[in-house]
C-alpha cells in the first residue's frame, strides 16, 4: 500500500544548508561587518598618522606611533598602573563576593534566593554615572563619608587617586562576580559536601580542596567581567581619579587630535584581553557562562 | 560540513569585501588627503595656500527652522542653566530658528565635533580656528550679510587667527583672559602670580587645580617667560624644541602639586566647593558661577601674564540651515545679546554698543572692553605651527600635533 504525503516543496526546505545561512545572516553581518569589521578598520588606522597642522588622516603606512607608545616610560606605567588596578579590583571583587555567593547560594533558605539575587542586580540598574558621582561625593577629602568615618582613628580619606579608582570599579562590577559564583555553588552537589564531611575534612578543607575547585571556573568568568571592564575604564578615572590616568584617558585625550596613535594605544588592552581570554578557555570557565 | 563551509566562505567574502571598500574609499579620499597633506607640509615650508570655500553671496532670506550650536559653556544660554538668563529663546521668536546646543569643554572637543559633521556654527577659540579653516570644516563669512559686525572693536577685526589672507572667517564673540582663582578661606592674602602654582615649594601642594588640555604648555610658557627670560620666549605659542621642552619640564614640575587637572568648568567649580581644589587656573565663568552658589572665591590675572582668548562665531563649510546660521551670528553679536553673554560669562565684549547694553554700567571698564593696554599681556589662544608664530625663520617651532602628544605623555 502506498501512501501519498505532500511533501513541503519549499526551497528552504530542500536546502537546509541556505536555511541555516539565511537565519545567520543577519547576526553574522552584525558580528563580521559592523563589529569586526569597525575594530579591524580602527587598527588600520593605528598605522597611520596625521598632518601636522590639519589633522587630516595621511594614509602612509608606518610604525611610529608603535615606536612611540612602546618606548615612552610615560605611556607604559600607565599601562602597568591599569593592568594593577584591573587586578586589584578582581581580587577585592572575589574576596567580597564569596561570602555573599556562598550565603545566597547555600546558607539562605531556598524561599529568600531570589529576593537576594533581585537585591544583588538593583545596582545595576542605576546609571552608571550616577553611582560613580555617588563614589565621588563620599571619597571627598574633607566632607566626605569616608573621611567622616575614618576621621575617629586619626586616618584621613583617600581622596581622589588609585584607591578612590579601585574601590568605586570594585562596587561597580560585584554584581558581575556575585552571579557567576552564586550560579557555580547552586550546581555544587549536596552530596559533595557530605561525602567531604564523612572523609573528616574540616570546613576550611572542604572549602579548599572540594567547593574551589568545582568553583573555580565560575570564578574565573566572573573575573574575565571585573578585569576587563576595567582595564578599558576611563570615566572612573576622570570622576574619582584626581590626576591619575588609565589607558582608556590616553585614547580619549589622543584621538582627538591624532586617532592613529590612540588606535596604536587601544590595541593594548585589546591584546591583554585575548591573552587573558586564552588562558582562560583551558579553565572551562567560558563553557559556562 | 557543508553548512560549516557554507559560514566560513560568507564569513570570509564579507570581511573581504569590506577590506576592499576601505581599500577603495581610502583611495577616493587620498588624493584629497594628500591634497590635504601636502598643503599642511607646504605650511610648514612657506605662507600657507589659501584654503577653499566660499562665502555666502547672500541676501539672508528666512530661517530654515533649524540651527545646531556648538559652544563653549555659558555662551549660548536658553535658560535651563538659570531661568533668567536666556538669550536664545527670543532669537528663536524672532527668527522661527529652534537652536539645538552642545556645549564642549575644550578646542580640542569643538574640532572633533565640527569635523564629525551635523553642527551649523561653533565659538571657535584662537586653537581651534585655524585648525578648521585650513581643515576646510568652516566656511569664509561674508561680513556685510551681518549688520553688527560694523560696531566690532577694531582690534578684533581680521587677526591671524580668525582670518587668512584677508579672507575672515567668522564673526568675533568676545575676548577674556585665563585668572588664577583661590578659595579666599584659605588662602588669607589675594594672589596675583602664577608662582603658588608652579613652584615646587608651593603652600598648595596637593591642591591646584590646571587646565586639562594641550594649550596649558602655553601658560607654563608665560610663567617662563617672567622668570627664565634668558629662553628668550616671545609667544607662549611659538616654541622651538628648546624653549617647548622647558616648558614641558615646569609642568612635569607643576604634576606633584596638581590635585585635579579640568576641562569641564562645573567640575572645577564643584572642586572649590568641595574643598579638593585650592586654587587654580580658570575662566572668569567659573568664578562667577562659584560666588553666586556661595563658594568663597575671587580670581584675577596674575602679573607675569596670561593666556586668553578671543572667540570667533564659525559657519560650518556645507550647512544646510546657512540663513539661520547668518542670522544667529548676527543676533550674538548685536549690543543686546553680546552684552547678555558677557555679562554671564565674564568676558569682554567684542561690539563697541554692547557696552551701553550692560545692567552693570561699569562693565566694560571692569573687563577692559576697549583697554588695547590690558590686552597687551594676553596672549590669545592660538593654533602653533611649524613655522613659527612670532616670525621667526631660523628655526623650527613646535607644532600643535607634538603639544597634544607631549600633553598625553604628560598626563599619562
Amino acid at each position: 500500500m502506498t501512501t501519498t504525503t505532500a511533501t513541503p516543496r519549499g526551497f528552504g526546505y530542500r536546502h537546509p544548508q541556505f536555511r541555516l545561512a539565511g537565519l545567520l545572516a543577519a547576526p553574522m553581518a552584525w558580528l563580521v561587518v559592523v563589529y569586526l569589521g569597525s575594530l579591524f578598520a580602527l587598527f588600520l588606522t593605528a598605522f597611520w598618522t596625521v598632518d601636522d597642522f590639519t589633522g587630516q588622516l595621511v594614509r602612509t603606512f608606518t610604525l611610529k606611533n608603535f615606536q612611540q607608545v612602546f618606548t615612552n616610560t610615560a605611556y607604559l606605567s600607565t599601562v602597568v598602573r591599569t593592568v594593577s588596578i584591573a587586578l586589584l579590583v578582581t581580587l577585592f571583587a572575589l574576596v567580597l563576593a564569596l561570602p555573599l555567593a556562598f550565603f545566597m547560594a547555600r546558607v539562605a533558605s531556598p524561599r529568600w534566593r531570589p529576593l537576594l539575587v533581585a537585591l544583588v542586580l538593583t545596582p545595576l540598574w542605576a546609571s552608571y554615572l550616577v553611582k560613580v558621582y555617588a563614589w565621588r561625593a563620599m571619597l571627598q577629602p574633607e566632607n566626605g563619608v569616608i573621611a567622616w568615618f575614618l576621621q575617629p582613628f586619626g586616618l584621613s580619606g583617600p581622596g581622589y587617586g588609585f584607591v578612590g579608582i579601585v574601590v568605586t570599579l570594585t562596587y561597580l562590577w560585584l554584581p558581575y562576580m556575585v552571579l557567576p559564583i552564586y550560579a557555580g555553588l547552586t550546581r555544587l552537589p549536596n552530596s559533595m559536601l557530605d561525602a567531604s564531611a564523612d572523609l573528616g575534612a574540616s570546613g576550611g578543607r572542604t572549602f579548599r580542596s572540594v567547593v574551589m575547585p568545582i568553583i573555580f571556573p565560575s570564578i574565573v568568568a566572573g573575573s574575565v567581567f571585573t578585569f576587563s571592564l576595567s582595564l578599558g575604564d576611563y570615566i572612573t578615572a576622570q570622576i574619582v581619579g584626581g590626576k591619575i590616568t588609565m589607558l582608556g584617558n590616553v585614547v580619549q585625550t589622543t584621538y582627538v587630535t591624532n586617532l592613529p596613535f590612540a588606535a596604536a594605544v587601544a590595541t593594548i588592552p585589546v591584546v591583554i584581553v585575548l591573552l587573558y581570554l586564552l588562558a582562560v578557555r583551558r579553565s572551562g570557565a567560558l563553557d559556562n557562562l | 560540513m557543508h553548512t560549516k563551509r557554507l559560514l566560513k566562505i560568507a564569513a570570509i567574502g564579507s570581511a573581504v569585501a569590506m577590506l576592499a571598500a576601505a581599500c577603495g574609499g581610502s583611495s577616493s579620499s587620498s588624493s584629497s588627503s594628500a591634497g590635504g597633506a601636502s598643503g599642511g607640509a607646504s605650511a610648514a615650508a612657506s605662507a600657507a595656500p589659501a584654503p577653499g570655500g566660499t562665502a555666502y553671496a547672500g541676501p539672508v532670506g528666512t530661517g530654515e527652522g533649524q540651527l545646531n550650536v556648538l559652544a563653549w559653556p555659558g555662551y549660548a544660554e536658553n535658560g535651563s542653566t538659570d531661568p533668567a538668563v536666556d538669550w536664545v529663546t527670543p532669537f528663536e521668536k524672532e527668527t522661527g530658528c529652534k537652536v539645538n546646543v552642545k556645549t564642549f569643554g575644550t578646542s580640542d572637543e569643538a574640532v572633533k565635533l565640527m569635523q564629525g559633521g551635523g553642527w551649523d556654527v561653533v565659538s571657535a577659540s584662537g586653537d581651534a580656528t585655524l585648525r578648521l579653516i585650513y581643515g576646510d570644516t568652516v566656511q569664509p563669512i561674508n561680513t556685510d550679510l551681518v549688520p553688527s559686525y560694523a560696531d566690532i572693536f577694531p582690534d578684533l577685526k581680521m587677526q591671524k587667527f580668525n582670518s587668512v589672507n584677508g579672507v575672515a572667517y567668522g564673526i568675533p564673540h568676545g575676548r577674556g583672559a585665563n585668572l588664577i582663582m583661590w578659595n579666599t578661606d584659605k588662602v588669607k592674602q589675594p594672589l596675583d602670580s602664577w608662582a603658588p602654582m608652579f613652584d615646587a615649594n608651593s603652600p598648595y601642594k596637593g591642591q591646584v587645580s590646571a587646565y586639562d588640555s594641550p594649550i596649558y604648555i602655553a601658560d607654563a610658557a608665560v610663567y617662563l617667560m617672567a622668570t627664565k627670560p634668558e629662553l628668550g620666549i616671545k609667544d607662549p605659542y611659538a616654541l622651538d624644541q628648546t624653549q617647548f621642552d622647558a616648558a614641558i619640564a615646569l609642568l612635569n614640575e607643576q604634576k606633584p602639586l596638581i590635585s585635579e587637572y579640568w576641562s569641564d568648568a562645573l567640575k572645577q567649580e564643584a572642586g572649590f566647593k568641595a574643598g579638593s581644589n585650592t586654587i587654580g587656573t580658570t575662566w572668569q565663568y567659573t568664578a562667577n558661577l562659584a560666588k553666586s552658589d556661595g563658594i568663597p572665591v575671587d580670581a584675577t590675572k596674575a602679573k607675569e601674564g596670561a593666556t586668553g582668548w578671543s572667540d570667533t562665531w564659525m559657519i560650518a563649510k556645507d550647512t544646510p540651515n546657512i540663513n539661520c546660521a547668518y542670522k544667529w551670528v548676527d543676533w550674538i553679536a548685536s549690543p543686546s545679546a553680546n552684552a547678555q553673554v558677557a555679562e554671564w560669562f565674564g568676558e569682554a565684549p567684542s561690539n563697541a554698543k554692547a557696552c551701553a547694553e550692560t545692567s552693570d554700567k561699569a562693565f566694560c571698564e571692569t573687563y577692559h572692553a576697549g583697554d588695547t593696554a590690558y590686552w597687551k599681556d594676553v596672549y590669545y589662544w592660538n593654533t602653533p605651527t611649524a613655522n613659527c608664530l612670532d616670525g621667526r625663520t631660523d628655526v623650527k617651532c613646535v607644532p600643535y600635533s607634538e603639544w597634544a602628544t607631549a600633553w598625553s605623555a604628560l598626563r599619562a
